[in-house]
Protein backbone atom coordinates (compact mmCIF):
# COMPACT_ATOMS: atom_id res chain seq x y z
CA UNK A 1 0.00 0.00 0.00
CA UNK A 2 1.30 3.48 -0.56
CA UNK A 3 0.33 5.85 1.76
CA UNK A 4 0.11 9.66 1.23
CA UNK A 5 0.84 12.27 3.33
CA UNK A 6 0.25 16.50 2.70
CA UNK A 7 2.26 18.54 4.88
CA UNK A 8 1.97 22.50 5.17
CA UNK A 9 4.57 25.25 6.01
CA UNK A 10 3.26 27.25 8.90
CA UNK A 11 4.44 29.81 11.22
CA UNK A 12 5.93 27.22 14.37
CA UNK A 13 3.49 26.56 17.21
CA UNK A 14 6.01 28.71 20.03
CA UNK A 15 5.99 31.58 18.12
CA UNK A 16 3.50 34.05 19.91
CA UNK A 17 2.53 36.15 16.76
CA UNK A 18 1.79 40.01 15.99
CA UNK A 19 -0.86 41.42 14.13
CA UNK A 20 0.18 44.34 11.75
CA UNK A 21 -0.91 47.56 12.98
CA UNK A 22 -2.45 48.50 9.75
CA UNK A 23 -4.33 45.64 10.24
CA UNK A 24 -3.49 43.83 6.72
CA UNK A 25 -2.32 40.81 8.39
CA UNK A 26 -0.02 38.86 10.65
CA UNK A 27 3.70 39.89 11.06
CA UNK A 28 5.04 36.76 9.48
CA UNK A 29 8.70 38.80 9.19
CA UNK A 30 11.39 36.90 10.57
CA UNK A 31 9.42 34.74 11.61
CA UNK A 32 10.43 31.06 12.16
CA UNK A 33 8.34 28.50 10.09
CA UNK A 34 8.09 24.56 10.93
CA UNK A 35 5.54 21.76 9.59
CA UNK A 36 2.56 21.77 11.16
CA UNK A 37 2.28 20.01 14.48
CA UNK A 38 -0.65 18.09 13.18
CA UNK A 39 1.17 16.98 9.84
CA UNK A 40 3.97 15.84 11.47
CA UNK A 41 1.37 13.36 13.65
CA UNK A 42 0.40 12.41 10.52
CA UNK A 43 3.27 11.68 8.92
CA UNK A 44 4.94 9.72 11.86
CA UNK A 45 1.82 7.52 11.33
CA UNK A 46 2.78 6.83 8.20
CA UNK A 47 6.17 5.81 8.40
CA UNK A 48 5.54 3.65 11.29
CA UNK A 49 2.98 1.62 8.65
CA UNK A 50 6.00 1.11 6.91
CA UNK A 51 8.20 0.19 9.65
CA UNK A 52 5.21 -2.33 10.73
CA UNK A 53 5.53 -3.43 6.69
CA UNK A 54 1.61 -2.13 6.40
CA UNK A 55 2.94 0.54 3.94
CA UNK A 56 5.40 0.29 1.03
CA UNK A 57 5.52 3.54 0.10
CA UNK A 58 5.48 6.96 2.15
CA UNK A 59 4.77 10.15 -0.13
CA UNK A 60 5.13 13.84 1.05
CA UNK A 61 3.33 16.41 -0.72
CA UNK A 62 2.96 20.17 0.52
CA UNK A 63 1.77 23.29 -1.57
CA UNK A 64 3.18 26.60 -1.37
CA UNK A 65 6.17 28.46 -2.54
CA UNK A 66 9.84 27.90 -2.87
CA UNK A 67 10.40 27.99 0.64
CA UNK A 68 8.01 25.03 1.42
CA UNK A 69 10.54 22.79 0.00
CA UNK A 70 11.69 22.87 3.78
CA UNK A 71 9.23 21.19 5.26
CA UNK A 72 9.33 18.37 2.41
CA UNK A 73 12.85 17.35 3.53
CA UNK A 74 11.51 17.18 6.75
CA UNK A 75 9.00 14.91 6.10
CA UNK A 76 11.75 13.08 3.72
CA UNK A 77 13.86 13.11 6.59
CA UNK A 78 11.03 11.09 8.73
CA UNK A 79 11.13 8.86 6.11
CA UNK A 80 8.83 9.45 3.88
CA UNK A 81 10.50 7.95 0.25
CA UNK A 82 9.81 10.71 -1.98
CA UNK A 83 8.21 14.02 -2.52
CA UNK A 84 5.72 16.34 -4.42
CA UNK A 85 5.74 20.11 -4.44
CA UNK A 86 2.89 21.68 -5.55
CA UNK A 87 4.54 25.17 -6.10
CA UNK A 88 2.25 27.90 -6.03
CA UNK A 89 3.03 31.32 -4.40
CA UNK A 90 -0.46 32.73 -3.63
CA UNK A 91 -2.26 31.38 -0.54
CA UNK A 92 -4.83 29.05 -1.24
CA UNK A 93 -8.33 28.28 0.36
CA UNK A 94 -8.91 25.04 1.59
CA UNK A 95 -11.44 23.77 -1.18
CA UNK A 96 -8.55 25.11 -3.78
CA UNK A 97 -6.23 22.76 -1.70
CA UNK A 98 -8.39 19.94 -1.51
CA UNK A 99 -8.74 20.40 -5.38
CA UNK A 100 -4.84 19.67 -5.66
CA UNK A 101 -4.32 16.89 -3.66
CA UNK A 102 -7.22 15.01 -4.85
CA UNK A 103 -5.59 15.53 -8.30
CA UNK A 104 -1.97 14.47 -6.77
CA UNK A 105 -4.14 11.43 -4.66
CA UNK A 106 -5.32 10.08 -8.17
CA UNK A 107 -2.25 10.60 -10.00
CA UNK A 108 -0.30 8.45 -7.16
CA UNK A 109 -3.56 6.37 -6.10
CA UNK A 110 -2.66 5.84 -2.89
CA UNK A 111 -4.31 3.22 -0.79
CA UNK A 112 -4.60 6.06 2.20
CA UNK A 113 -4.38 9.51 2.35
CA UNK A 114 -3.10 10.69 6.01
CA UNK A 115 -3.60 14.46 7.12
CA UNK A 116 -2.92 16.73 10.00
CA UNK A 117 -6.94 17.66 11.42
CA UNK A 118 -6.10 21.48 11.05
CA UNK A 119 -3.10 23.84 10.13
CA UNK A 120 -2.72 26.02 13.04
CA UNK A 121 -2.28 29.05 11.26
CA UNK A 122 -5.89 29.89 10.03
CA UNK A 123 -7.24 27.22 11.96
CA UNK A 124 -9.80 25.74 9.67
CA UNK A 125 -10.18 21.96 9.69
CA UNK A 126 -11.76 21.81 6.09
CA UNK A 127 -9.06 20.29 3.97
CA UNK A 128 -9.66 16.54 5.13
CA UNK A 129 -12.74 16.77 4.80
CA UNK A 130 -12.97 18.64 1.59
CA UNK A 131 -10.49 15.97 -0.28
CA UNK A 132 -12.40 13.00 1.36
CA UNK A 133 -15.62 14.68 -0.38
CA UNK A 134 -14.06 15.58 -3.69
CA UNK A 135 -12.72 12.04 -4.70
CA UNK A 136 -15.78 10.03 -3.15
CA UNK A 137 -13.80 8.19 -0.43
CA UNK A 138 -14.40 8.31 3.65
CA UNK A 139 -12.68 10.55 5.88
CA UNK A 140 -11.76 9.51 9.46
CA UNK A 141 -11.23 12.91 11.38
CA UNK A 142 -9.58 13.48 14.39
CA UNK A 143 -7.88 10.09 14.67
CA UNK A 144 -6.43 9.33 18.14
CA UNK A 145 -6.13 5.47 16.98
CA UNK A 146 -5.62 3.80 13.30
CA UNK A 147 -5.52 0.24 12.57
CA UNK A 148 -5.43 -1.29 9.13
CA UNK A 149 -6.58 -4.74 8.35
CA UNK A 150 -5.94 -5.64 4.89
CA UNK A 151 -8.52 -2.95 2.75
CA UNK A 152 -10.24 -1.69 5.50
CA UNK A 153 -9.40 0.80 8.69
CA UNK A 154 -10.76 1.06 12.11
CA UNK A 155 -9.99 4.15 13.50
CA UNK A 156 -11.11 5.84 16.67
CA UNK A 157 -12.02 9.33 16.81
CA UNK A 158 -11.62 11.77 19.17
CA UNK A 159 -14.61 13.51 19.63
CA UNK A 160 -16.82 15.91 21.91
CA UNK A 161 -18.49 12.74 23.85
CA UNK A 162 -15.46 10.45 23.87
CA UNK A 163 -14.24 8.23 22.03
CA UNK A 164 -16.13 6.99 18.84
CA UNK A 165 -14.83 4.28 16.85
CA UNK A 166 -15.48 3.93 12.80
CA UNK A 167 -14.90 1.87 10.27
CA UNK A 168 -13.91 2.40 6.45
CA UNK A 169 -13.10 0.90 3.36
CA UNK A 170 -10.13 1.92 1.84
CA UNK A 171 -8.81 4.25 0.10
CA UNK A 172 -9.71 6.75 2.82
CA UNK A 173 -8.69 10.22 3.80
CA UNK A 174 -7.83 10.29 7.81
CA UNK A 175 -6.78 12.79 9.85
CA UNK A 176 -4.48 13.26 12.88
CA UNK A 177 -5.55 14.48 16.32
CA UNK A 178 -3.12 15.07 18.93
CA UNK A 179 -2.76 11.57 20.27
CA UNK A 180 -2.12 9.31 17.37
CA UNK A 181 1.44 9.33 18.14
CA UNK A 182 4.09 10.96 19.32
CA UNK A 183 6.34 12.25 16.92
CA UNK A 184 9.86 11.15 16.95
CA UNK A 185 12.73 13.69 16.53
CA UNK A 186 14.58 13.55 13.39
CA UNK A 187 18.16 12.93 13.90
CA UNK A 188 20.99 14.42 11.62
CA UNK A 189 22.04 11.49 9.30
CA UNK A 190 18.49 11.13 8.31
CA UNK A 191 18.05 14.80 7.40
CA UNK A 192 21.47 14.62 5.30
CA UNK A 193 19.88 11.46 3.87
CA UNK A 194 16.60 13.30 2.93
CA UNK A 195 18.96 15.63 0.85
CA UNK A 196 19.28 13.22 -1.62
CA UNK A 197 15.64 11.74 -1.65
CA UNK A 198 13.50 13.10 -4.88
CA UNK A 199 11.60 15.45 -4.92
CA UNK A 200 9.01 16.58 -8.01
CA UNK A 201 7.78 19.79 -8.52
CA UNK A 202 4.51 20.45 -10.43
CA UNK A 203 1.76 23.49 -10.98
CA UNK A 204 -1.60 23.86 -10.67
CA UNK A 205 -1.69 23.82 -14.07
CA UNK A 206 0.24 20.54 -14.68
CA UNK A 207 -2.49 18.77 -12.53
CA UNK A 208 -5.11 20.66 -14.58
CA UNK A 209 -6.22 22.33 -11.08
CA UNK A 210 -8.34 25.62 -11.16
CA UNK A 211 -8.81 28.09 -7.53
CA UNK A 212 -12.00 27.16 -6.21
CA UNK A 213 -13.91 29.77 -4.41
CA UNK A 214 -12.77 31.46 -1.22
CA UNK A 215 -13.10 34.51 1.13
CA UNK A 216 -11.47 37.64 1.46
CA UNK A 217 -9.89 38.64 4.49
CA UNK A 218 -10.90 42.43 4.86
CA UNK A 219 -9.25 42.79 8.12
CA UNK A 220 -7.00 41.12 10.93
CA UNK A 221 -7.29 42.21 14.36
CA UNK A 222 -6.09 41.61 17.51
CA UNK A 223 -8.35 39.14 20.19
CA UNK A 224 -10.31 41.62 23.07
CA UNK A 225 -7.89 41.59 25.50
CA UNK A 226 -9.21 41.03 29.22
CA UNK A 227 -8.73 43.28 31.72
CA UNK A 228 -6.61 42.98 34.45
CA UNK A 229 -8.24 41.37 37.25
CA UNK A 230 -6.85 41.34 41.18
CA UNK A 231 -4.93 38.79 43.33
CA UNK A 232 -6.55 37.61 46.74
CA UNK A 233 -4.51 36.40 49.58
CA UNK A 234 -6.50 33.69 51.35
CA UNK A 235 -9.38 31.35 50.59
CA UNK A 236 -11.74 34.15 52.48
CA UNK A 237 -10.85 36.75 50.46
CA UNK A 238 -11.45 34.72 47.16
CA UNK A 239 -14.83 33.37 48.45
CA UNK A 240 -15.69 37.16 49.43
CA UNK A 241 -14.74 38.14 45.77
CA UNK A 242 -16.93 35.14 43.84
CA UNK A 243 -19.57 35.66 46.28
CA UNK A 244 -19.09 39.70 45.24
CA UNK A 245 -19.64 39.21 41.59
CA UNK A 246 -23.02 37.08 42.58
CA UNK A 247 -21.28 33.81 41.34
CA UNK A 248 -21.78 31.37 44.51
CA UNK B 1 -33.46 38.13 2.04
CA UNK B 2 -31.37 35.23 3.40
CA UNK B 3 -32.87 31.68 4.13
CA UNK B 4 -30.59 29.78 6.78
CA UNK B 5 -30.61 26.29 7.43
CA UNK B 6 -29.25 24.92 10.47
CA UNK B 7 -28.43 21.31 10.59
CA UNK B 8 -29.38 19.67 14.20
CA UNK B 9 -26.88 18.35 16.58
CA UNK B 10 -28.14 15.51 18.56
CA UNK B 11 -27.26 12.85 20.97
CA UNK B 12 -29.22 10.03 22.46
CA UNK B 13 -32.73 11.34 21.31
CA UNK B 14 -31.92 14.32 22.55
CA UNK B 15 -31.24 18.38 20.42
CA UNK B 16 -27.79 19.12 21.61
CA UNK B 17 -27.69 22.74 23.19
CA UNK B 18 -25.02 23.60 19.88
CA UNK B 19 -28.08 23.46 17.91
CA UNK B 20 -29.37 26.99 20.11
CA UNK B 21 -26.24 28.02 19.58
CA UNK B 22 -25.82 27.75 15.89
CA UNK B 23 -29.80 28.77 15.77
CA UNK B 24 -28.56 32.27 17.75
CA UNK B 25 -26.19 32.96 15.42
CA UNK B 26 -28.36 32.22 11.89
CA UNK B 27 -30.68 34.75 14.07
CA UNK B 28 -28.02 37.44 13.90
CA UNK B 29 -27.59 37.02 10.04
CA UNK B 30 -31.52 37.69 9.40
CA UNK B 31 -34.03 36.19 7.47
CA UNK B 32 -35.84 32.99 7.62
CA UNK B 33 -33.59 30.06 9.87
CA UNK B 34 -34.91 26.33 9.43
CA UNK B 35 -33.60 23.85 10.95
CA UNK B 36 -32.51 20.55 9.81
CA UNK B 37 -32.88 17.15 11.63
CA UNK B 38 -31.61 13.98 10.56
CA UNK B 39 -32.05 11.14 12.42
CA UNK B 40 -33.20 7.91 12.48
CA UNK B 41 -36.31 8.86 14.25
CA UNK B 42 -36.22 12.67 14.35
CA UNK B 43 -40.03 13.57 15.43
CA UNK B 44 -38.95 14.60 19.28
CA UNK B 45 -36.04 16.15 18.25
CA UNK B 46 -37.78 18.48 15.71
CA UNK B 47 -40.09 19.34 18.16
CA UNK B 48 -37.50 20.54 20.62
CA UNK B 49 -35.86 22.61 17.67
CA UNK B 50 -39.23 23.87 16.79
CA UNK B 51 -39.09 25.75 20.01
CA UNK B 52 -36.19 27.31 19.61
CA UNK B 53 -36.68 30.83 19.20
CA UNK B 54 -36.27 32.26 15.86
CA UNK B 55 -36.53 29.32 14.07
CA UNK B 56 -39.18 29.31 11.35
CA UNK B 57 -39.36 25.62 10.37
CA UNK B 58 -38.21 22.73 10.84
CA UNK B 59 -37.35 20.06 8.44
CA UNK B 60 -37.15 16.25 9.95
CA UNK B 61 -35.05 13.87 7.29
CA UNK B 62 -35.99 10.11 9.49
CA UNK B 63 -33.87 7.46 7.43
CA UNK B 64 -32.50 4.39 9.19
CA UNK B 65 -28.51 5.30 7.89
CA UNK B 66 -28.99 8.49 9.34
CA UNK B 67 -28.72 6.51 12.88
CA UNK B 68 -25.60 7.51 13.75
CA UNK B 69 -23.66 10.79 13.41
CA UNK B 70 -21.68 9.96 10.16
CA UNK B 71 -20.54 12.54 7.92
CA UNK B 72 -19.96 10.65 4.82
CA UNK B 73 -23.79 9.77 4.57
CA UNK B 74 -25.15 12.81 6.44
CA UNK B 75 -23.47 15.89 4.04
CA UNK B 76 -25.18 14.75 0.60
CA UNK B 77 -28.55 14.45 2.34
CA UNK B 78 -27.42 18.07 3.82
CA UNK B 79 -26.24 19.05 0.31
CA UNK B 80 -29.44 18.14 -1.62
CA UNK B 81 -31.83 19.96 0.79
CA UNK B 82 -29.74 23.16 0.53
CA UNK B 83 -29.57 23.08 -2.92
CA UNK B 84 -33.30 22.01 -3.38
CA UNK B 85 -34.43 24.44 -1.04
CA UNK B 86 -32.49 27.10 -2.38
CA UNK B 87 -30.82 28.43 0.63
CA UNK B 88 -28.57 31.17 1.07
CA UNK B 89 -26.54 29.93 4.33
CA UNK B 90 -26.18 26.25 6.03
CA UNK B 91 -24.58 26.24 9.49
CA UNK B 92 -23.67 23.99 11.76
CA UNK B 93 -21.95 23.92 15.06
CA UNK B 94 -18.62 23.97 15.49
CA UNK B 95 -18.57 20.70 17.92
CA UNK B 96 -16.55 18.06 16.64
CA UNK B 97 -20.31 16.90 15.04
CA UNK B 98 -19.80 19.89 12.93
CA UNK B 99 -16.12 20.01 12.12
CA UNK B 100 -16.09 16.70 10.72
CA UNK B 101 -19.31 17.54 8.91
CA UNK B 102 -19.60 21.21 7.32
CA UNK B 103 -16.42 20.86 5.37
CA UNK B 104 -18.13 17.58 3.43
CA UNK B 105 -21.23 19.89 2.72
CA UNK B 106 -19.24 22.75 1.51
CA UNK B 107 -16.90 20.35 -1.13
CA UNK B 108 -20.05 18.88 -2.24
CA UNK B 109 -21.65 21.86 -2.77
CA UNK B 110 -18.42 23.71 -4.11
CA UNK B 111 -18.57 26.46 -2.22
CA UNK B 112 -16.23 27.70 0.47
CA UNK B 113 -16.56 27.70 4.05
CA UNK B 114 -16.22 29.95 7.07
CA UNK B 115 -15.24 28.05 10.05
CA UNK B 116 -16.02 29.01 13.51
CA UNK B 117 -17.55 32.65 13.09
CA UNK B 118 -17.62 34.99 16.14
CA UNK B 119 -19.53 37.64 15.11
CA UNK B 120 -22.10 38.22 12.16
CA UNK B 121 -21.56 42.15 10.35
CA UNK B 122 -23.86 41.42 7.51
CA UNK B 123 -25.44 38.15 5.45
CA UNK B 124 -21.41 37.64 3.86
CA UNK B 125 -19.20 39.35 6.32
CA UNK B 126 -18.01 37.67 9.60
CA UNK B 127 -15.59 37.42 12.26
CA UNK B 128 -13.20 34.53 12.91
CA UNK B 129 -10.50 33.12 14.61
CA UNK B 130 -7.17 32.14 13.70
CA UNK B 131 -3.79 31.20 15.15
CA UNK B 132 -5.79 29.40 18.17
CA UNK B 133 -7.57 33.10 18.54
CA UNK B 134 -4.62 35.29 18.75
CA UNK B 135 -6.11 36.58 16.00
CA UNK B 136 -9.24 37.89 14.75
CA UNK B 137 -10.10 37.92 10.81
CA UNK B 138 -13.14 39.66 9.01
CA UNK B 139 -13.64 37.70 5.92
CA UNK B 140 -16.21 38.52 2.77
CA UNK B 141 -17.55 35.62 1.15
CA UNK B 142 -19.15 35.77 -2.26
CA UNK B 143 -22.40 36.81 -2.59
CA UNK B 144 -23.37 35.18 -5.15
CA UNK B 145 -22.76 31.67 -3.91
CA UNK B 146 -24.33 29.89 -0.57
CA UNK B 147 -22.57 30.33 2.84
CA UNK B 148 -21.69 27.35 4.59
CA UNK B 149 -20.65 27.87 7.81
CA UNK B 150 -20.06 26.69 11.46
CA UNK B 151 -20.55 28.45 14.63
CA UNK B 152 -17.87 29.27 17.51
CA UNK B 153 -20.72 28.13 19.92
CA UNK B 154 -18.66 29.72 22.71
CA UNK B 155 -19.50 33.37 21.43
CA UNK B 156 -23.78 32.54 21.37
CA UNK B 157 -26.10 32.10 23.91
CA UNK B 158 -28.32 29.00 23.27
CA UNK B 159 -31.33 30.16 21.20
CA UNK B 160 -34.53 31.31 23.84
CA UNK B 161 -37.20 28.64 24.17
CA UNK B 162 -41.23 29.85 22.95
CA UNK B 163 -40.90 29.14 19.35
CA UNK B 164 -43.57 27.07 17.67
CA UNK B 165 -42.49 26.52 14.21
CA UNK B 166 -43.75 23.87 12.19
CA UNK B 167 -42.52 20.34 11.69
CA UNK B 168 -42.28 19.10 8.52
CA UNK B 169 -41.35 15.66 7.94
CA UNK B 170 -39.52 14.98 4.17
CA UNK B 171 -37.55 12.61 1.67
CA UNK B 172 -34.12 13.38 0.60
CA UNK B 173 -33.49 11.76 -2.76
CA UNK B 174 -29.61 11.40 -2.29
CA UNK B 175 -27.75 8.72 -2.88
CA UNK B 176 -26.04 7.17 0.65
CA UNK B 177 -22.30 5.18 0.66
CA UNK B 178 -21.86 2.33 2.71
CA UNK B 179 -17.80 2.64 2.96
CA UNK B 180 -18.13 4.31 6.43
CA UNK B 181 -19.48 2.47 9.38
CA UNK B 182 -19.95 3.29 12.93
CA UNK B 183 -18.74 0.89 15.46
CA UNK B 184 -19.50 2.77 18.97
CA UNK B 185 -18.96 5.45 21.35
CA UNK B 186 -17.39 5.10 24.68
CA UNK B 187 -18.13 8.09 26.75
CA UNK B 188 -15.94 8.82 29.17
CA UNK B 189 -17.17 12.11 31.07
CA UNK B 190 -19.75 10.22 33.68
CA UNK B 191 -22.90 12.04 35.36
CA UNK B 192 -21.42 15.47 35.87
CA UNK B 193 -22.20 18.32 33.68
CA UNK B 194 -21.43 18.71 30.50
CA UNK B 195 -18.36 20.52 29.88
CA UNK B 196 -19.34 22.59 27.05
CA UNK B 197 -22.85 23.43 27.96
CA UNK B 198 -21.94 23.57 31.88
CA UNK B 199 -22.24 27.46 33.47
CA UNK B 200 -19.40 26.37 35.84
CA UNK B 201 -16.33 24.61 35.32
CA UNK B 202 -13.19 23.26 37.23
CA UNK B 203 -10.29 22.68 35.58
CA UNK B 204 -7.21 20.63 36.70
CA UNK B 205 -3.53 21.15 34.97
CA UNK B 206 -0.19 19.60 35.58
CA UNK B 207 -0.18 20.78 38.85
CA UNK B 208 -2.46 18.59 40.13
CA UNK B 209 0.10 15.72 39.77
CA UNK B 210 -1.82 12.79 39.27
CA UNK B 211 -4.97 10.84 38.19
CA UNK B 212 -5.92 9.96 42.29
CA UNK B 213 -5.05 13.60 43.32
CA UNK B 214 -7.74 14.62 40.48
CA UNK B 215 -10.44 13.69 43.42
CA UNK B 216 -9.59 17.56 44.78
CA UNK B 217 -10.99 18.68 41.52
CA UNK B 218 -14.03 16.53 41.43
CA UNK B 219 -14.94 17.12 45.04
CA UNK B 220 -14.84 21.22 44.14
CA UNK B 221 -16.25 20.78 41.10
CA UNK B 222 -19.32 18.37 42.99
CA UNK B 223 -20.04 21.04 45.64
CA UNK B 224 -20.38 23.75 43.09
CA UNK B 225 -22.49 21.16 40.64
CA UNK B 226 -19.49 22.72 38.19
CA UNK B 227 -18.50 20.53 35.34
CA UNK B 228 -14.66 19.27 34.68
CA UNK B 229 -11.79 19.74 32.65
CA UNK B 230 -8.83 19.60 32.58
CA UNK B 231 -5.25 21.10 30.09
CA UNK B 232 -3.82 19.29 28.03
CA UNK B 233 -0.89 18.92 30.00
CA UNK B 234 -3.06 16.95 32.66
CA UNK B 235 -4.49 14.80 29.82
CA UNK B 236 -1.19 14.05 27.85
CA UNK B 237 0.15 13.15 31.45
CA UNK B 238 -2.92 10.25 31.94
CA UNK B 239 -4.12 12.00 34.75
CA UNK B 240 -7.39 12.12 32.38
CA UNK B 241 -9.04 11.10 29.63
CA UNK B 242 -8.89 13.58 26.19
CA UNK B 243 -12.36 13.79 26.35
CA UNK B 244 -12.09 16.28 29.03
CA UNK B 245 -9.33 18.77 27.30
CA UNK B 246 -9.84 22.34 27.36
CA UNK B 247 -8.36 24.53 24.66
CA UNK B 248 -7.21 25.21 21.21
CA UNK B 249 -7.11 21.56 20.51
CA UNK B 250 -10.01 20.34 22.82
CA UNK B 251 -12.97 21.99 23.78
CA UNK B 252 -13.22 26.34 23.55
CA UNK B 253 -15.72 26.56 26.33
CA UNK B 254 -17.57 29.91 27.70
CA UNK B 255 -18.79 29.14 30.96
CA UNK B 256 -20.18 31.70 33.71
CA UNK B 257 -17.19 30.74 36.56
CA UNK B 258 -14.07 28.87 35.06
CA UNK B 259 -11.64 27.63 38.00
CA UNK B 260 -8.39 26.76 36.78
CA UNK B 261 -6.50 24.75 39.20
CA UNK B 262 -3.04 24.37 38.76
CA UNK B 263 -3.04 25.16 35.16
CA UNK B 264 0.04 27.39 34.09
CA UNK B 265 -1.93 28.82 31.24
CA UNK B 266 -0.32 27.64 28.03
CA UNK B 267 -1.07 29.64 25.11
CA UNK B 268 -3.34 27.04 23.38
CA UNK B 269 -5.12 26.73 26.83
CA UNK B 270 -6.27 30.30 26.79
CA UNK B 271 -7.66 29.98 23.49
CA UNK B 272 -9.98 27.70 25.05
CA UNK B 273 -11.27 30.00 27.51
CA UNK B 274 -11.12 33.31 26.42
CA UNK B 275 -15.08 33.56 26.76
CA UNK B 276 -15.57 32.62 29.74
CA UNK B 277 -17.35 35.48 32.61
CA UNK B 278 -14.85 35.46 35.40
CA UNK B 279 -11.70 33.20 35.23
CA UNK B 280 -10.14 31.85 38.73
CA UNK B 281 -6.92 30.85 38.68
CA UNK B 282 -4.99 28.98 41.65
CA UNK B 283 -1.92 27.99 41.66
CA UNK B 284 1.80 27.79 43.50
CA UNK B 285 3.56 30.01 40.73
CA UNK B 286 2.49 33.46 41.05
CA UNK B 287 4.69 33.90 37.97
CA UNK B 288 2.62 31.59 35.86
CA UNK B 289 0.86 33.12 32.79
CA UNK B 290 -2.97 31.94 33.75
CA UNK B 291 -2.48 34.87 36.06
CA UNK B 292 -2.57 37.33 33.13
CA UNK B 293 -6.06 36.64 32.26
CA UNK B 294 -7.20 35.76 35.54
CA UNK B 295 -10.03 38.14 37.23
CA UNK B 296 -9.30 36.40 40.56
CA UNK B 297 -5.83 34.93 41.17
CA UNK B 298 -4.85 33.23 44.46
CA UNK B 299 -1.35 32.02 44.53
CA UNK B 300 -1.07 28.75 47.21
CA UNK B 301 -1.06 25.52 46.95
CA UNK B 302 -4.11 23.41 45.95
CA UNK B 303 -3.84 20.97 48.26
CA UNK B 304 -4.57 23.45 50.98
CA UNK B 305 -6.85 26.34 49.04
CA UNK B 306 -9.05 23.64 47.51
CA UNK B 307 -10.47 21.52 50.87
CA UNK B 308 -10.45 25.11 52.75
CA UNK B 309 -12.48 26.61 49.73
CA UNK B 310 -14.66 23.72 49.32
CA UNK B 311 -15.29 23.79 52.95
CA UNK B 312 -16.45 28.06 52.76
CA UNK B 313 -18.64 27.19 49.87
Amino acid sequence: MKVLVSVKRVVDYNVRIQVKGDGSGVNLDGVKMSMNPFDEIAMEEAVRLKEAGTAEEVIAVTIGGDKAEEQLRSALAFGADRAIHVKVNEEVSPLTAARILKAVFEKEQPGLFLMGKQAIDDDNNQTGQMTSALLGIPQATFAGELKIDGNKATVVREVDAGLETIEVDLPAVVTADLRLNEPRYLKLPDIMKAKRKPVETVSMADLGVEAAPGLTVTKTSPPPARAAGIKVKTVDELVAALKDKGLV
Amino acid sequence: MSKILVVAQHDDGQLNVATARAVKCASEVGGEVEVLVLAESGQSIGEAAAQLEGVSKVLVADNAANSQPLAAVLAPQIAKVAQDGGYSHVFGPNTTYGKDLMPRVAALMGVAMVTDIMAVHGAHEFDRPIYAGNAIVTVQADSGQAVVASVRCASYQAAGQGGSAAVEGISVDAELPTHTRYVGLKKEGGDRPDLQSAPRVVSGGRGVGSSENFKVIFDLADKLGAGVGASRAAVDSGYVPNDMQVGQTGKIIAPELYIAVGISGAIQHLAGIKDAGCIVAINSDEDAPIFEVADIGLVGDLFQVLPELQGKL
